[in-house]
This record gives structure tokens, C-alpha cells and sequence, in this order.
């Protein structure tokens, strides 16, 4: 059996653009070889202007995407804000290494704004230990193929529009050659004026 | 708070609905040395004054401004000893939302984790209510400037100024006339020190108050930090007010 992020599938990849982030995942569900769900949700929206990406074990995306809801609600209803993205990696971060020898197996991707409208976005590995980029980070089971695309494709200060185009291409072109992630896509580009998320089709193979 | 079966609480309702235990943890308070805060459009004042019980006592030993953060102190009066487990107290909390959320703690969460400890000295077992009103006093990225005071029973509010101690109703009473929105820290240290003097017996030196502040500091995370004058600063301001 190989590794549990590795049984689901999943490709995930955050990039900074002017003003905007983009966050983009693949929507297949599969086990192993076997695709069983096409439509798989893997980011999650934690408020407004942050979004957060959770690759891996498809029982564990669920868990510490409830888990961060349940510590989020609390956080508004006690500071009566929303929190911060950086802050938000951080409390992500300390929630998988409490974990450290039994983890969730799970390796996130968070992108937003910060309250003065500046990008944010972090990756970690499943025991929690973040990555701070200035242009782009990804996650899944194609990272090699997602890096090469990210690296080829990005371009500092694109305006969303751009953006989008970008993730998207990096996004298909990454899963085309990795078996166990893709059957579609969906893109979410954040501004400081709203969120515009977009379904990409991909090869169903 | 249930850890036994038996409640060894002291602090229960009399006939007229009052909590007696409270209402004497407050008279420790009027007891105390009056500490006071104002909080500035540019900062925060905290001020208090150090009466020691005779001349021998070594005024530089005696700290009644302890820092919880970088960015946030608090004054109290009341009882020392009780101030001193609500100091560490504090700064453990501030301390474990660092580590959790890697940012400063917002004034008004140290507040509440202070207040919350307190209020639970009020209704558990063995213990008794802390012979403390504290005032707070910080500068985070959430309100800017901030002024709290948290009283034995739990107690919070935010003030524009405000006093607690011997004099405090006199030393209210002196900052409504004087407070004025538009002051900036130094106006505010002042006016502290105005009000200090107002009941004070013998003469304001610069070693028998204590004075601190918090104010904007872009280079820390907070976006402001706290400080305890030292003395030499302190008799700057004195003499700067004669």
C-alpha cells in the first residue's frame, strides 16, 4: 500500500497575483487506480478573503476542515474578526503537529488577503512545517509536475484575469500526467472587491 | 472547579442578593495605592504611586507596573501578592496566543483571560477573590490604543480614564475635568501627574511613582510597545511640569 496521501489523489496550487491570490485544486476522488468521485471539494473558504486548500486523505480533508471551521467559528464569535492569513497558517500549522507522531494526513495550502488587502500564501507538509512563497506553492501528488508548470508559466503581478489563466493551465497541464489526481478542476481567484471561482473540465482519464 | 463533592466556596449570596466576599475584596482595593490610566489618542498612560510603609524601605525594589507582552502592562491596587500570581498569569496567556497564532494578543483577549480567572475565584471551592482591581493598558493591530480595568468579582470595562485606589473617586472626579480627546501620551503623563498629586501627602519625586506608557512602535508586531519609565525619566517629567 503506498503512502495515505498518496490513496486519494489530489493536486493543489496557491499563486500570488497584483493585488489578488488564486487558489486552484483538482476534483477527483479516487481510490488508488480507481476514480470513484469526480466532484471531490479539497479547498475550503474560511471566510471572506481566505481559502485554504487540504490535499491528502480524503477522510482527514474532512476532519481538519471541519476542525478548522469549528476553531475559526470560535475565533470570530471571541474576537469578533476574521483572522488573519498569516495567523491562520499558523494556527493550521500547531493543529497538524499536535499530530506529529499519529498525523493527519493532510498537506494545506493556504491563500488570501491580509486586512490591508496584501496576498498571503503558505504550504505545509502533513506534520505542519510551512513554506512561505512570494510567487506560487503547491501541493498534492504531482508536485514535480506542478512545480515545473508554476515554474515555466508564472509571471510576478498579474492582474486576476491572468491569474486564472495561468492556474488553470498549470493546474490541467500538471494532472494530465499524473494518474491519480484531476478529472476537472476548480479555480478560485481572491480579490479585495470578492471571489470569483471558476470550474475548469479536464481530461476524464 | 467541581474537583470534590463538597462546595467550600465562601463566597455566597447574602438575603439582599449581595456577594459579601466581593464587596470585601473591594474595600482591599480602597485600600490600595491609587494607580491611574488615561488613554491618549498617541498612547497609554498607566501611573500609580508608591506609599511604603516607612522611609527604609528601598523604593527601587518596589515595581508596582508589571509587563505582560511587548505590548501590553498593567497597574493594579490592591494586593500585591494577588497582583503578582495575576502577572503571571497573564503572561502565560499572552504568551500561548503567540504560540498559537503567531501574532500579539489583542488587548481585549488578554482582558477577558485575566477576567475570566478572576471570575473563577468567585465561585470555586477553597479559594477566595483576588484583592486586586488592575488597569491594563496596551496597543495592538485590532483597536490601536486600549485601556481595560478588570475588578475581583471579573469585572470588565474599557475606559478613557480611569482610577482605582484609596482616592479613587477623587482622582475620577479630577480626570472628568480633565480629560480631554485630543491629548497626546505627553499631556497625558501630565495630567497623571497632576492627579497623583491632588491626594498626595508629602512631596511627587520621581522615585515615589511610577509611570508607564504604551505607544506606537511600528517595528513591533503589535504596531505599539509598553514601557516603565525609569526614574531618570520620570523627573524629566516633573520638571518639565513645574
Amino acid at each position: 500500500m503506498s503512502s495515505p496521501t498518496e490513496i486519494n489523489g489530489a493536486a493543489c496550487i496557491a499563486m500570488v497575483g497584483k493585488g489578488c491570490v488564486g487558489i486552484a485544486a483538482d476534483t477527483r476522488l479516487g481510490m488508488q487506480a480507481m476514480t470513484v468521485g469526480t466532484d471531490f471539494q479539497k479547498i475550503f473558504k474560511m471566510h471572506d478573503r481566505l481559502y485554504v486548500g487540504l490535499p491528502g486523505l480524503a477522510t482527514d480533508v474532512h476532519t481538519i476542515s471541519a476542525t478548522m471551521r469549528f476553531k475559526l467559528n470560535l475565533f470570530k464569535l471571541r474576537e469578533e474578526r476574521d483572522i488573519e492569513p498569516k495567523a491562520f497558517s499558523t494556527l493550521i500549522s500547531n493543529t497538524l503537529y499536535e499530530k506529529r507522531f499519529a498525523p493527519w494526513f493532510v498537506e494545506p495550502v493556504v491563500a488570501g488577503l491580509d486586512k490591508d488587502g496584501a496576498p498571503f500564501i503558505s504550504a505545509m507538509d502533513l506534520i505542519g512545517a510551512e513554506c512561505f512563497a512570494k510567487d506560487f506553492v503547491v501541493s498534492g501528488t504531482c508536485p514535480d509536475n506542478m512545480y515545473g508548470m508554476c515554474e515555466s508559466m508564472y509571471k510576478p503581478d498579474q492582474e486576476p484575469e491572468a491569474l486564472f489563466e495561468t492556474l488553470a493551465q498549470c493546474l490541467l497541464s500538471a494532472v494530465d500526467r499524473d494518474a491519480i489526481s484531476g478529472w476537472g478542476g476548480i479555480v478560485h481567484i481572491i480579490t479585495a472587491d470578492g471571489v470569483t471561482s471558476r470550474r475548469l473540465r479536464g481530461r476524464p482519464d | 472547579m467541581a474537583d470534590s463533592r463538597y462546595n467550600f466556596s465562601l463566597t455566597t449570596f447574602d438575603k439582599s442578593g449581595r456577594l459579601g466576599q466581593i464587596d470585601h475584596a473591594l474595600k482591599a482595593v480602597e485600600n490600595g495605592d491609587t494607580t491611574l490610566g488615561i488613554r491618549a489618542g498617541n498612547g497609554v498612560v498607566l501611573a500609580t504611586k508608591k506609599v511604603l510603609a516607612t522611609t527604609l524601605v528601598d523604593e527601587a525594589s518596589v515595581q508596582q507596573i508589571a509587563i505582560i507582552a511587548d505590548h501590553v502592562g498593567i497597574a493594579y491596587a490592591g494586593m500585591g501578592p494577588d497582583f503578582r500570581v495575576l502577572v503571571k498569569h497573564g503572561q502565560k496567556i499572552a504568551q500561548k496566543y503567540k504560540r498559537t497564532y503567531g501574532e500579539p494578543i489583542p488587548v481585549l483577549e488578554l482582558v477577558r483571560g485575566v477576567a475570566r480567572t478572576m471570575q473563577e475565584f468567585t465561585q470555586s471551592g477553597g479559594v477566595r477573590p483576588f484583592g486586586v482591581s488592575l488597569l491594563v493598558a496596551g496597543w495592538d493591530q485590532v483597536e490601536g490604543p486600549s485601556l481595560y480595568q478588570v475588578d475581583p468579582s471579573g469585572t470588565y470595562f474599557g475606559w478613557k480614564a480611569s482610577a482605582v485606589g484609596k482616592e479613587q473617586a477623587a482622582a475620577k472626579a479630577f480626570l472628568e475635568k480633565r480629560f480631554d480627546d485630543d491629548m497626546d501620551v505627553d499631556d497625558a503623563v501630565h495630567t497623571s501627574i497632576m492627579t497623583l498629586r491632588e491626594g498626595f501627602e508629602g512631596e511627587v519625586t520621581a522615585s515615589n511613582i511610577e509611570i508607564a506608557m504604551a505607544v506606537p512602535d511600528e517595528s513591533c508586531p503589535a504596531g505599539g510597545r509598553f514601557m516603565v519609565l525609569p526614574v531618570a525619566e520620570v523627573g524629566d517629567y516633573l520638571d518639565e511640569g513645574e
